[in-house]
């Protein structure tokens, strides 16, 4: 192998390396949600453009939460939302705003596309 | 929720809520202040000759619930828009239908746009100044079979300067790229902002990287003259991956839209007016006016607009759409008839029972969105897979690259470069998301169809998994209504029957039931005899006078004390309680003069599905409440073998426990009401549907049908589809484990094949679409 080779193979695990902690790496603390007024609905609202923003968001275990998704978009990947603890998959119409509620058990619930490519989480705490 | 949709130019959301009640411009005005009033509201319009109410507001402050709940605190009715009346669907439906002319008419330009560039790029590949030549093997040979018959047909185009020649691909290429491929940079880049990739990732840095080669090429190329390395140009190989990739979603688009048809359909066969009689008038209405209580006009031919029950009038109803049955059904008055089905022949007045969100139809219709809605388990190592899909296919890619430049041998980077496009290309994460949803939208519509509904994805990966089924006894092995199987009658017949009918129709007992059916003409004994003197003597019989004669109906016991001599009819008692019938004697004058045997009758084609089950390798159990010898007798009729016969309701749960502790996965089949323990118990309950009762909360599978076929259907069908599912997630996951590495070049050491990204690209689309067509064969699945 010539230093070009040996350059090329370092560049190619370097970026290797940058790719997998860039889309699998932590995305930053979760986003801490509370309610209102005492008793009352925790209210939630996630961005979903190219992913959800935020996409960890932590709310009081044993709330009842509206998780609305605003999506600004209509990239076909994002028209599904699907939670599997809960039970739900719902279609988010584009351009829109879709709410869901739920009580939140205790833990963390992931969120998806319905593909599940795109992903966040909501967690009782 | 589901009644929302975005509106441009007002802040927040908008949802249509209908009002009822309201009669006057003081009412409009009322409810309008109270919405007005109500906290998130932005803007409230009510419209008294619709009854609606038309509200901006700010979902993060209210929902529809709450507005609705503004509404019902004025006095006047509203209620959520419920899903399949809702003009979201068809709002869903229209988007998507643009969408798809949209992507298939961008697909279609650009393929013209890249036959038009292959041409073109005809004399640069045979020697122009440039040398240039592409780099896509599959266009580098259709190229060399074209270029003779074009420069015959058209040698002016092997004279323009090659230089104008790129220029031309250039501008094409760009143009293809931000017109009709425009969407896969934006969401990428989005993607990118957010961390996230998918498809769009994929083919953005497949297409970007294989253009940016191409235009350095042709901007710059002395830059690879002096590097050794070749100028190649892949414009055409952009064009067309880009018209393939969209020609594949379009399809996509299309077969994803199928797997909904039955619901649609479904949703749609709510009539939207009803004929309702007011003051006695005839008047039609929007059914969203008809109220419970209203007497409703249904003709011969009519869908029948809701659900109730026939206070005058016999018809013959099909039922087909709702429960699959072929045959039509007789109803006379206080039968009950469900709205959507059509009532064939006859006239019929109905009283309404339930409308809007509370009707079958729309329970049918909610439970099959729930169950398309609902994950099945088999899609979990499916999801896994795809978390990581494309992050791993980047990985993989840049490799290929490092790994093609590294190799000795004919490596340049231009090989390097198709490899690394092709990976990118061929990587397909869509056909194994859509695998198992796809599936169980379609089974829950051909289910639907049948009169069979499935919960959902989880139950019917269970239901697959069975293999002993129980049969409760009353109710749904058999009719759940005693009847007279047997009959002697000594002397005259018909007044014979026709006394004891007269003294049976004045009892409410089952039994008593039993006879007075079993003579044919029933009807006109109750005006014709003159009975008197009627005594009820519970458990045992009845006494009576009937135009004169002294007639006793009942138990051999009754008749022994009052001794009659009832031993004409010994032979024939032994032999019906050999069987386990009931027995009822009847004597006038003091003369036993018939006999019959009473018992629970079994569903018409019970004995047929039980072997039918057996066939396919199904354990069968009776489970009763019953005597032993009654239930041996029944299960011997249907050919059960395996009979757990008087066990009380809670002995039902533990009979089911202890099949499964046994190690067997066991459906049960029962009604809804009884055996809710028993069928919450088993892998898998499935009630029958008594009348209107279609979402049984313990069972997870509900038939409509009121034959025993549909347990039969439900578990071929649950079979089928877990079949699909598995066909499809190692079809989508085989492509990706055989696909990703060809396209990397691993055939090229031995066998010199080194994969097209044209071909990547057609292969990618095709296997999308060839799971969601896969998912669509269970539309025409026979379930027998």
């Amino acid at each position: 192998m010539t230093p070009l080779d040996w350059a090329i193979a370092a560049s190619a695990i370097a970026l290797i390396a940058f790719v997998n902690w860039f889309f699998l790496g932590s995305k930053g603390p979760a986003v801490v949600a509370a309610a209102a007024a005492p008793g009352s609905v925790v209210d939630v609202i996630v961005l979903v453009e190219g992913g959800y923003t935020p996409s960890t968001v932590e709310v009081p275990a044993g709330s009842r939460v509206r998780l609305t998704f605003d999506r600004r978009e209509d990239n076909p990947c994002s028209d599904e939302i699907v939670i599997p603890d809960f039970g739900i998959r719902k279609p988010l119409a584009a351009h829109a705003r879709t709410s869901l509620e739920f009580t939140a058990t205790p833990g963390r619930h992931e969120f998806s596309c319905g593909m599940g490519m795109l992903h966040g989480a909501i967690i009782g705490k | 929720m589901s009644g929302t949709a975005g509106t441009s130019g007002t802040p927040g959301t908008k949802i249509v809520l209908p009002v009822e009640g309201m009669t006057c411009a003081a009412c409009q005005a009322n409810v309008q202040h109270a919405l007005t009033a109500a906290p998130g509201v932005a803007k409230a319009a009510v419209n008294l000759m619709t009854h609606e109410a038309t509200v901006h507001y700010d979902p993060a402050a209210t929902s529809p619930e709450r507005l609705v709940a503004a509404i019902n605190d004025t006095g006047y009715v509203s209620h959520v828009p419920t899903a399949g009346t809702a003009s979201d669907d068809d709002e869903r439906e229209r988007t998507q239908a643009r969408e798809y002319s949209a992507l298939l008419t961008k697909a279609v330009v650009s393929l013209l746009l890249g036959a038009f560039a292959m041409i073109t790029s005809m004399p640069l590949m045979s020697g122009g100044a440039h040398g240039a030549h592409s780099s896509d093997p599959l266009i580098a040979w259709t190229m060399r079979v074209l270029d003779p018959p074009i420069r015959r047909v058209w040698p002016a185009l092997y004279a323009v300067d090659p230089t104008t020649l790129l220029f031309v691909l250039l501008a094409t290429t760009t143009f293809v790229m931000a017109w009709a491929g425009r969407h896969f940079y934006v969401r990428a880049w989005k993607g990118l902002r957010h961390r996230t990739a998918d498809m769009n990732t994929l083919i953005a840095i497949g297409t970007g990287a294989a253009y940016l080669y191409s235009v350095a090429a042709t901007l710059a190329p002395e830059l690879f003259a002096t590097n050794g390395a070749r100028a190649d140009v892949y414009y055409e190989a952009v064009i067309i991956i880009i018209a393939l990739v969209l020609l594949g979603n379009a399809m996509e688009a299309r077969a994803k839209r199928n797997t909904t048809r039955a619901l649609r359909q479904l949703a749609k066969l709510q009539p939207s007016t009803a004929r309702v009689r007011r003051d006695n008038q005839d008047i039609d209405v929007a059914i969203a006016e008809v109220r419970t209580g209203d007497l409703v006009i249904v003709r011969p031919g009519e869908r029948i607009p809701v659900d109730g029950v026939i206070r005058s009038g016999r018809g013959a109803v099909d039922e087909s759409m709702l429960t699959g049955e072929s045959i039509p059904v007789e109803k006379a008055p206080a039968d009950r008839v469900i709205g959507a089905t059509i009532n064939s022949a006859g006239s019929l007045e109905i009283e309404a029972t339930s409308i809007g969100a509370s009707s079958v139809l729309a329970r049918i219709v909610q439970l099959m969105k729930d169950a398309q809605g609902s994950q099945a388990p088999i899609q979990r190592l499916a999801d896994r897979i795809s978390a990581i899909f494309v992050p791993a296919v980047l990985s993989i890619a840049i490799a290929t690259f490092a790994l093609w430049m590294i190799v000795p041998g004919e490596s340049s980077f231009a090989s390097a470069l198709t490899a690394m496009v092709a990976v990118l290309i061929i990587a397909c994460p869509c056909a194994m998301g859509l695998a198992v949803p796809t599936a169980v939208m379609v089974a829950s519509g051909r289910g639907a169809s049948a009169g069979v509904l499935i919960k959902g994805g989880e139950p019917l990966e269970r239901l697959a998994g069975v293999d002993t089924v129980v049969f409760d006894k009353t109710g749904t092995l058999t009719e759940g209504r005693p009847a007279v199987v047997d009959a002697q009658i000594l002397g005259d017949r018909d007044r014979t029957l026709s006394l004891i009918a007269a003294v049976e129709a004045r009892s409410e007992h089952p039994l008593a039931k039993a006879i007075v059916t079993y003579h044919p003409a029933e009807a006109g004994h109750r005006a014709v005899h003159r009975v008197d003197n009627l005594t009820a003597l519970a458990g045992r019989g009845v006494l009576a006078t009937v135009d004169g004669h002294h007639v006793i109906v009942g138990t051999q016991p009754l008749l022994d004390e009052s001794k009659i001599d009832s031993s004409a009819f010994a032979g024939t008692l032994s032999a019906w309680t050999a069987k386990a019938h009931t027995v009822v004697l009847a004597a006038i004058d003091g003369k036993a003069v018939a006999a019959f045997a009473i018992a629970d009758t079994l569903r018409p084609n019970a004995k047929i599905i039980v072997e039918s089950l057996k066939r396919r390798g199904l354990r069968v159990v009776m489970l009763s409440g019953d005597r032993k010898a009654t239930a041996e007798a029944i299960a011997h009729q249907a050919g059960i073998d395996e009979v757990i016969a008087e066990v009380l309701p809670d002995g039902k749960v533990n009979a089911i426990k202890s099949l499964q502790q046994g190690g067997h996965r066991v459906a049960m089949i029962g009604d809804g009401l009884n055996d809710a323990p028993a069928l919450a118990q088993a892998d898998i309950g499935m009630a029958m549907a008594s009348g209107t009762d279609i979402a049984a909360e313990a069972a997870s599978v509900t038939l409509m049908r009121s034959d025993l076929a549909g347990v039969e259907q439900a578990i071929v069908l649950a079979r089928k589809t877990m079949q699909t599912m598995k066909q499809n997630l190692f079809w989508a996951f085989v492509y990706n484990v055989v696909g990703i590495p060809i396209a990397a070049g691993v055939l090229y050491p031995a066998f010199g094949i080194l994969l097209s990204p044209i071909l990547a690209s057609a292969a990618m689309a095709f296997s999308s679409v060839s799971v969601v067509s896969n998912s669509l064969r269970l539309r025409g699945a026979s379930l027998s």
